[in-house]
């Protein structure tokens, strides 16, 4: 929970000059200003060393020019959602909230695009172009909270992402400020920008190859029709063989998610919406679009479900049913506290056709170490956040916390999964990255990076781990909470 | 692990073994002469409809893969050249989405996983298995579109759609610039829409009364729409050139005022298919350093495919 290990004393120089190019008043240096900032939303501490807010893009600009002539590393920060410790800045680092950047540019509603700051909020530019019949695809479950420079960064998914994609879909164009202070365009308005997709590259870099300053975003035409229901089932089994059935048949739901028993019970208890307590697992599918389509496909899910032992298919009568629906599954985090105060998310990907197995180990490996596991997560597309729930004032939790998050990792990846759906490797998996990776592959990975900052000075020592990253080798000290 | 690709990455060799071209159908680019050629491996190796994945070789023809996926009710994005089908690799490592791009989005997506073989004559794997991952670097977004620049395609996984159970496509007679604009706003998620100046096509994917219900709502304020078998027909548009696609109006009334040959353009898109070629565009410098990087970083001797130009995606 300590980082001593990266204390520096603060460059008093690099900081006078920061207050040359911003407002002194937005270049903070206090230590309990700053501390606030030692991590994003992971449990992983560092230390910020400065906090800037900058208003434009030339103010980036200067920041970072004076980063790179102090080799000074600097971090992007958004809302610092993030769960994976990408935004945790170490040894001091300059962290550059984008915070004051959060204005909508410009909105084309023919051709469905905006420009916006990194700053923007997620849901605010759903609101904002909600008039145009227009939506932002990508709905993370900090959707409220969360910035799109930080979707960007991380490559966000969400419960939606399921038929129209995860960001990088959804992105047409970044202006990035790199390393060396200057100024680029990645991608394009037009389809087909000259060259390398730079911006596909850049999406989900998780700030190691520069700050973006302005997004350009595609917004999708609202759907006209939309079925949520919920069916449960007497085991997980017979769920995650339905998720399966669905897809086969040739079915993409906008939405598709499964909680599991213990993960019910503590959502009814939060938000009594009727949901069935006694069931071993419980899919939320919603299916939207026009509206012959959307009742087609919802009797069609229906039989599927029936088929497989769904004992109660319960579809959503109004908005309001339907918002309660969604509301359990959205509360599924602020509910759990009723039960542990603590708790440690993963975040893995299996195959569809995996889930089960997967799922059954998980729940052998949290017995194996004496904990709770609740599971709500996006079973359409394979993303696992298995939630071990405790108490850190138990004493010897958090190590069997970490041993079991492992366990997890490793048998996700054993199945033909990989380590992130969503919320990216940051600090938290980079050690793992070699689960996945061989040499070579990691070194195409760092070449990416040694490309766009050859400086080494973005966010370093994240994703990569020690013998890919060049001179970034690092290690997370062993008393940091990971 | 998937297929073994060493026998490939023989082929190509390590640096020393100087220039190699690796040669698809050639239907997208011509192999220089006395360049080294090699062919990527070609089948079906693995395909999953609960998944909605396959894995195939980069030598597969875009007709083999798509007839298979046809039989278990899906299609891959790719896009076909236009001289016939080409290969899987072909058609990524152009990275030109089709006439469909409004509706079923970019080829860029269609790659989950990517295992190609390196100038060293390495196999390295980029991406995952699965549909949604964000497990390190985005190298798949790079690999597509590079011209095989950065690394040889050898075996590749690719997310599946469900072909949707109707694909019609209607035009409409005298469509100004108001009609195209309609039927942007008020069609739902067209998969496309093709405009010449003059007339309309747009095709309607989804379920079949819908699409009924949405012609009819058209109707009513517009022309009614006509069906027809198809887009126009793209050969006579060898062509192509990009442009953001709030330009298209302008640009295309500006063209049939002063030029005597036709275009197509891709509306909401931004894609201007042309019967002649479009004046060269110059890359942004910052955009060309790390274009350099990159190539510096991945294909320092040049070896990889040379002699193209990735700001023109031509043989020079």
């Amino acid at each position: 929970m300590k980082s001593d290990v990266y204390a520096q004393p603060l460059n008093q120089k690099l900081v006078s000059r920061l207050r040359q190019v911003l407002e002194p008043r937005r270049v903070h240096t206090d230590a309990a200003d700053i501390d606030l900032y030692k991590r994003d939303a992971s449990n992983i501490e560092g230390r910020a060393g400065v906090v800037c807010f900058p208003t434009t893009t030339s103010e980036v600009q200067d920041i970072i020019r004076i980063c790179a002539e102090f080799a000074q590393p600097f971090v992007a920060r958004g809302s610092g959602t993030g769960l994976a410790g990408g935004a945790t800045p170490l040894d001091g680092a300059v962290v550059i909230s984008t915070a004051k950047m959060n204005r909508l540019i410009s909105v084309d509603p023919i051709n469905r695009t905006a420009w916006i700051e990194p700053g923007m909020l997620n849901l605010d530019l759903t609101r904002e172009v909600a008039h145009f019949g227009l939506h932002f695809a990508p709905d993370p479950s900090s959707q409220q909270s969360c910035t799109i420079g930080g979707n960007v960064a991380n490559n966000s998914g969400g419960p939606h992402c399921l038929a129209d994609g995860v960001t990088s879909s959804h992105i047409l164009a970044c202006e990035v400020v790199l390393s060396d202070g200057s100024l680029v365009l990645l991608g394009g308005e037009e389809p087909e920008p000259i060259g390398l997709d730079l911006r596909g590259a850049f999406i989900g870099s998780e700030g190691m190859f520069g700050i973006t300053t302005k997004i350009c975003v595609r917004l999708m035409q609202n759907y006209s029709a939309v079925k949520t229901m919920l069916m449960d089932f007497t085991s997980v089994q017979a769920g995650a063989e339905t998720v399966s059935a669905i897809i086969a048949a040739g079915m993409v739901p906008a939405a598709l998610e499964m909680m599991d028993q213990l993960c019910l019970e503590a959502v009814e208890a939060y938000i009594h919406a009727g949901l069935p307590t006694d069931a071993a697992a419980a899919l939320l599918v919603e299916v939207s679009g026009l509206p012959n389509a959307v009742n087609e496909e919802t009797e069609r899910i229906s039989d599927i479900g029936r088929a497989h032992g769904a004992r109660t298919i319960r579809v959503a009568q109004d908005e309001a049913e339907r918002a309660l629906l969604w509301k359990g599954r959205k509360t599924a985090f602020g509910a759990i506290a009723r039960i542990k105060p603590n708790y440690y998310l993963h975040d893995t990907v299996v195959p569809r056709r995996k889930l089960n197995e997967v799922l059954q180990e998980v729940y052998r490996i949290a017995s194996r170490h004496d904990l709770l596991v609740l599971n709500v997560f996006h079973a359409g597309d394979g993303n696992l956040h298995p939630l071990l729930v405790f108490d850190k004032r138990e004493p010897g939790v958090m190590e069997r916390v970490l041993a079991a998050g492992e366990e997890i990792i490793r048998v996700s990846v054993a199945a033909g999964g990989v380590l992130s759906g969503e919320h990216g490797i940051g600090l938290e998996k980079r050690d793992f990255m070699p689960l996945m990776f061989g040499p070579h592959d990691l070194e195409a990975q760092s070449a990416m990076r040694v490309a766009f900052d050859p400086l080494g000075i973005a966010n370093p020592f994240k994703v990569l781990p020690s013998p890919s990253s060049c001179g970034d080798a690092h290690n997370i000290g062993e008393d940091m909470w990971v | 692990m998937g297929l073994d690709l060493s026998p490939f990455a023989e082929l190509v060799g390590p640096a020393d073994q100087g220039p190699i071209w690796l040669a698809g159908q050639q239907s997208r680019l011509t192999a220089p002469s006395l360049v080294r050629q090699v062919t990527a491996p070609s089948g079906i190796f693995d395909l999953q409809p609960d998944e909605m994945t396959v894995v195939c070789g980069a030598g597969t023809s875009i007709a083999e893969l798509q007839d298979s996926l046809t039989a278990v009710g899906q299609y891959v994005n790719l896009s076909r050249s236009n001289s016939g089908s080409g290969t899987v690799g072909g058609a990524l490592a152009t990275g030109r989405s089709d006439i469909y791009r409004l509706g079923r989005g970019a080829i860029r997506d269609t790659l989950l996983q990517a295992r190609y073989v390196n100038q060293d004559g390495q196999v390295v794997s980029a991406g995952g298995p699965t549909v949604k991952n964000v497990s390190g670097f985005d190298l798949c977004r790079l690999l597509v579109g590079s011209l095989g620049q950065l690394g040889f395609l050898g075996e590749v996984i690719l997310r599946t759609r469900p072909i949707p159970q109707c694909s019609r496509w209607f035009m409409i007679n005298e469509a100004r610039p108001e009609t195209v604009e309609a039927i942007l706003r008020r069609v739902y998620r067209p998969a496309s829409v093709l405009w010449d100046g003059r007339k309309v096509w747009f095709c309607i994917e989804g379920n079949s009364h819908d699409c009924d219900q949405t012609i009819q709502q058209l109707a009513t304020d517009l022309d009614r729409p006509t069906e027809v078998s198809g887009p126009p027909n793209l050969d006579n548009f060898p062509f192509r050139q990009s442009m953001p696609p709030a330009q298209l109006v302008e640009f295309v009334l500006s063209h049939i005022n002063q030029k005597t040959d036709q275009i197509l353009v891709e509306a909401g898109v931004g894609i201007v298919h042309r019967q002649s070629p479009a004046e060269p565009r110059v890359a942004d410098p910052t955009v060309e350093l790390l274009h350099q990087r990159l190539l510096r970083q991945f294909n320092p001797t040049g070896r990889l495919n040379p002699g193209i130009s990735l700001a023109s995606g031509s043989t020079v």
